[in-house]
């Protein structure tokens, strides 16, 4: 336990001393200010439209800001999440500093989650530029909180997923571009598996959706904590982090 | 404290290292000498359970590298051919983190790191990044993370290599300081660190160990005989080289003398004993009371090198011209 907090712990720095962190910091404050932006628009629109209608309609924050931009996170977060990823376990490669790691003390199991909790930290650290948007709404309107806190947990598992994915790919090579793309691709792949299942309701297509990454958000965006998709982003984790260990143990049966 | 049998790594096509076994004991500061690519570092990695071996065992204070990882891990220190550390951290920050990671915590860790950083010369620069620091002292970086826990076995794979004159003196005489408290392998394929930091010498080539003695002896192996360098000079007038040569060739035990040079009524001769004779004393008498000056007396002990070429099948090698050789004969030509 300790030594995961101590891997954790010099992952963070190394995020917060490169210009990594702030550059992804910055970039999603930006984009989700933009989304938010728009998104209010969009909902002043609605509502004046509405007023306007004669019957004036009450409409949900929830329903008509928070839940699409919980989605656009998800999304987003799928361009950031290799960068994030990508030098865990490449740089170490790349460095010779692997080998500091294999002859410590230390369980190659700690270092795994060491390193994948700090993307997560990295990760959750960018969700509070979110949430400062989002505390507009509570200001100014009155939004229920729980569906927004069942959202964050639900990013939080997706990214759990796709983190533990790009932990495992990065210990496949020494080069963190390699490592960045093909995490970017998987990311990729694993959003689009979704898209035939809107034309096609054959059983392939459910499979292939069941397998995406955004099918499993839909209920979290709606506020609704369903054990089927909790289920599938953390066998998803254990998955990734499985591989992860495997990955390392086979670098040193075969180098 | 290390003990090794029948070690074997056979990589997918090639065999690394081929049945090594020995025995390093407690406070000895060992050489693992030989040529690039000869196994030295696959040997070390799998001391330091990086790897695992394929065939044969090998325990590290009575702690097997396959069955206890940890309990051997906790018991040496080890710096790789490039110093293991991030560019982007600083050195007090990198020890500590080091120490972390062996499991030192607090006080003591914080203590351990000012004093490790004091004994390999790394105070002056311990809080600048690593990555802005030169090869000399990243070097030494590498080898104070490799002492921090104060481990019984200290593996350092070529600790002096890519470090200038000064430093690579600095460098030995810290090794040579820390043996004693630590039980050290340092590989190498430069000779005379050998010879002047290690009691013992292994020698691997292509994978097999073709020897292990002590310095001293691996040298005395290689000749078996005593051989000295001599320059003497006449006292008064000239003196010819030929008198003096068969002067010593008289003297008792010797069996081959060689003049070297003759200059400025000063010769140079080299003398060889046979076997098991020591003549030096004999020598000198034998100059001094046919009232010559003996201006240099001194062994001239088979190089570490010509023992190495020897035992790694260098021969052949050595019978090629070198490049300079070479050169030189095109020059002549």
């Amino acid at each position: 336990m300790r030594n995961i907090w101590v891997i954790c712990q010099k992952e963070i720095n190394s995020y917060f001393v490169s210009p990594v962190a702030y550059l992804l910091l910055t970039m999603f404050a930006i984009i989700f200010g933009f989304f938010f932006w728009n998104s209010v628009q969009y909902f002043n629109a609605a509502g004046l439209q509405s007023q306007m209608s004669g019957q004036p309609m009450p409409l949900s924050v929830n329903e008509y800001v928070i839940r699409p931009l919980l989605s656009n996170i998800s999304v987003v977060g799928l361009f950031f999440i290799p960068m994030m990823t990508m030098r865990l376990f490449a740089e170490e490669k790349r460095m010779g500093t692997i080998e500091l790691l294999a002859t410590s003390p230390i369980r190659d199991i700690e270092v795994i989650i060491g390193k994948w909790l700090s993307a997560l930290v990295l990760y959750g650290v960018m969700l509070l530029f979110s949430a400062i948007n989002f505390a507009f709404l509570f200001h100014y309107g009155n939004p229920d909180w729980k569906p927004l806190a069942i959202g964050y947990l639900g990013l939080l598992l997706q990214a759990g997923g796709l983190l533990a994915i790009g932990t495992f790919i990065s210990t496949l090579t020494k080069n963190q571009i390699i490592a960045g793309a093909a995490t970017f691709g998987v990311c990729l792949l694993l959003w689009v598996l979704e898209w035939p299942s809107g034309s096609d309701s054959g059983t392939w297509a459910k499979v292939l959706a069941y397998m995406s990454v955004i099918t499993h958000f839909d209920s979290f965006s709606k506020g609704v904590l369903d054990t089927k998709d909790a289920v599938y982003y953390i066998s998803v984790i254990f998955l990734g982090l499985f591989l992860t260990s495997r990955s390392l143990e086979s670098l040193r049966w075969r180098s | 404290m290390i003990t090794v049998q029948g070690l074997t790594k056979r990589y997918a096509r090639t065999l690394a290292v081929d049945h090594i076994s020995f025995e390093v004991k407690k406070g000895q500061i060992v050489g693992f000498l030989g040529p690039n690519g000869a196994g030295k570092t696959t040997t070390m990695r799998i001391l330091t359970c990086f790897l695992p071996p394929s065939e044969g065992t090998a325990t590290v204070a009575g702690f097997d590298v396959l069955e206890q990882p940890m309990e051997v891990k906790r018991r040496i220190g080890y710096l790789p051919e490039t110093p293991p550390v991030y560019h982007e951290m600083e050195v007090q920050e990198y020890l500590t983190f080091v120490g972390k990671l062996k499991g030192m915590s607090g006080q003591s860790l914080a203590n351990r790191v000012t004093e490790v950083a004091e004994r390999c010369a790394v105070a002056d620069v311990r809080s600048k990044l690593i990555g802005k620091l030169s090869k000399g002292y990243r070097q030494r970086v590498g080898l104070a993370q490799a002492i921090i826990h104060n481990p019984d076995v200290l593996i350092l794979d070529e600790p002096t290599a890519g470090l200038d004159p000064k430093q690579i003196i600095e460098t030995r005489d810290l090794i040579r300081s820390l043996a004693g408290d630590h039980t050290i392998i340092l590989s190498t394929h430069i000779l005379p660190e050998v010879e002047q930091t290690c009691e013992q010498v292994l020698i691997i080539n292509k994978g097999k160990l073709v020897a292990t003695d002590s310095v001293h002896n691996l040298q005395a192996r290689a000749r078996g005989a005593e051989s000295v360098v001599l320059e003497v000079e006449g006292r008064n007038g000239s003196l010819d080289a030929q008198t003096i040569q068969h002067r010593l060739e008289t003297v008792n035990g010797v069996s081959r003398v060689l003049l070297k040079e003759f200059r400025d009524n000063r010769s140079v001769f080299e003398v060889e004993s046979l076997k098991d004779r020591f003549i030096r004393g004999d020598l000198a008498r034998a100059i001094v009371e046919s009232g010559w000056n003996l201006n240099e007396l001194r062994p001239s002990a088979m190089s570490l090198e010509e023992v190495f070429l020897q035992l790694t099948g260098g021969e052949k090698a050595a019978e090629e011209p070198t490049v300079e050789e070479a050169l030189v004969q095109g020059e002549i030509q």
